[in-house]
């Protein structure tokens, strides 16, 4: 009955569902991306500073979370957190916290990087033309550093969507955790449920990060010159 | 924090933290061997094996490590392919190394200029001389960091493991909080497990980021 699996896709509202389910990552996704590269530049920023402390304590904050396996976050923050400060969070709440959390890191480090990558003498040729300091950066510094910054940025987008995959570990109802309850409906007539509906998931998000990959791959090779 | 309840279930976690490093050893390995090939293929632009490298390197770059194990664990054996939670694991894991890998050869590859080769076959190497000794020291030099940064990414990435099944730190965690309710302890062991096993690769690996030598010419 293999080749009748896929039926199972387009029975009642399977497909749909898992639309919906898939559209449920996309938020938290997309949520935690808006903040992440909100606070990831002025953390990047705040990284550009010369100045010891500030040095310091980003540098630990920066390493601190990106030694970590995510998933590791995820479950100190929706375990560990909520029963430590007796707060209840939701599997997405949490989720959008560690996200953001580890984005901010990720972003941070990124505009970091593009900041140090314009050469000194840029500065100093505004300097030297006359430019006040607000000037030099809207409109020698920001420029570049948005070219070297976005494809990276775009890029970092698909790996957070990847890595909201994960969320299922943790209970929140969405792609993946819908998946499973259309095979587990569906055991009996269809047995081979699953192959077809984890095939379909995994096309799914083929279909969404491929896109943004190539965005960001050809966004890069334009303005690589 | 209850030491006692550490103590006793620190040989837990140990054991998973070993059974996590080999199936990343495994993986790690096997993937280098799998990135070499695809990257080779692209180089030498193969014909028909250069598409089929192309398209895995596109697919398993562009889905999640999870998804690729659900459908390894829960869809294959729908087709009458069973694999046990370990080779599941090792499985995934090539499968989204093999892809990081490549790309981290061909980005040394690329920093390779046309110069460098050019030169060695008016020399009169042969194009395996010229890989061998012209391009491939070059490349693998350029390459470290991203190379370095993927063994890390893909160690980390282990901790998916425990969705299917695979006894690994994830999972005992999630067991002694399900089992005891003892979430600080046991997410405090998880989270000391991670260190003992990333912190050391990750300063190592930060180490031989700064003492590499670029070994570029012709630039």
């Amino acid at each position: 009955m293999q080749d009748l699996g896929i039926s199972v896709l387009f029975q009642g509202r399977n497909f749909v569902r898992l639309i919906e389910g898939l559209l449920i990552t996309l938020r938290i996704s997309f949520i935690s991306v808006g903040i992440s590269i909100f606070l990831g530049v002025l953390l990047g920023m705040l990284m550009s500073i010369k100045n010891p402390v500030i040095k310091a304590i980003t540098r630990v904050y920066l390493e601190a979370v990106r030694i970590m396996p995510q998933l590791v976050l995820l479950f100190l923050v929706y375990f560990g957190v909520t029963k430590a400060f007796k707060v209840h969070l939701s599997g997405e709440v949490s989720a959008i916290i560690v996200f953001s959390i580890w984005g901010t890191a990720e972003m941070g480090d990124l505009v970091r990087g593009a900041l140090a990558s314009i050469p000194k003498h840029q500065y100093e040729s505004g300097m030297a033309v006359g430019l006040t300091k607000l000037q030099i950066y809207l409109y020698i510094i920001i420029p570049q550093t948005i070219r070297h910054l976005i494809p990276l940025a775009i890029n970092l987008i698909t790996r957070m969507i990847k890595t909201t995959s994960l969320i299922a570990l943790i209970g929140v109802v969405e792609v993946v955790k819908v998946g499973q309850q259309i095979i587990e409906a569906a055991r009996l007539t269809e047995p081979s449920a699953a192959l077809w509906i984890y095939g379909t998931i995994f096309l799914l998000y083929f279909l969404v990060c491929y896109p943004i990959s190539l965005l960001s791959a050809k966004l890069e090779k334009i303005w690589q010159n | 924090m209850d030491f006692n309840f550490i103590k006793e279930y620190w040989p837990h976690y140990a054991e998973a933290g070993v059974l996590t490093l080999r199936i990343a050893v495994i993986g790690i390995l096997a993937s280098i061997v799998i990135g070499f090939l695809c990257s080779l293929i692209r180089y030498y632009k193969i014909p028909i094996l250069r598409r089929i490298a192309g398209i895995y390197i596109e697919i398993s770059r562009n889905t999640p490590l999870l998804i690729q194990l659900f459908f390894l664990y829960f869809g294959l054996p729908k087709l009458g392919i069973r694999l046990s939670s370990e080779s599941c694991a090792i499985t995934g894991l090539i499968f989204l190394g093999g892809s990081y890998m490549s790309e981290a050869f061909r980005s040394g590859i690329e920093a390779v200029s046309d110069s460098q080769t050019e030169s060695a076959l008016s020399l009169g190497l042969t194009k395996w001389q010229v890989m061998r000794h012209v391009v491939l020291p070059q490349a693998v030099s350029v390459s470290v960091p991203a190379f370095l940064a993927n063994i890390i990414f893909l160690i980390k990435e282990t901790s998916v493991f425990s969705a299917v099944a695979l006894a690994d730190l994830m999972f005992v965690a999630k067991d002694l909080i399900g089992l005891y309710y003892k979430t600080d302890e046991a997410l405090f062991m998880l989270v000391i497990s991670y260190l003992i096993i990333l912190l050391p690769i990750s300063v190592a690996a930060a180490y031989v980021e700064r003492r590499v030598r670029y070994a570029g010419f012709g630039n």
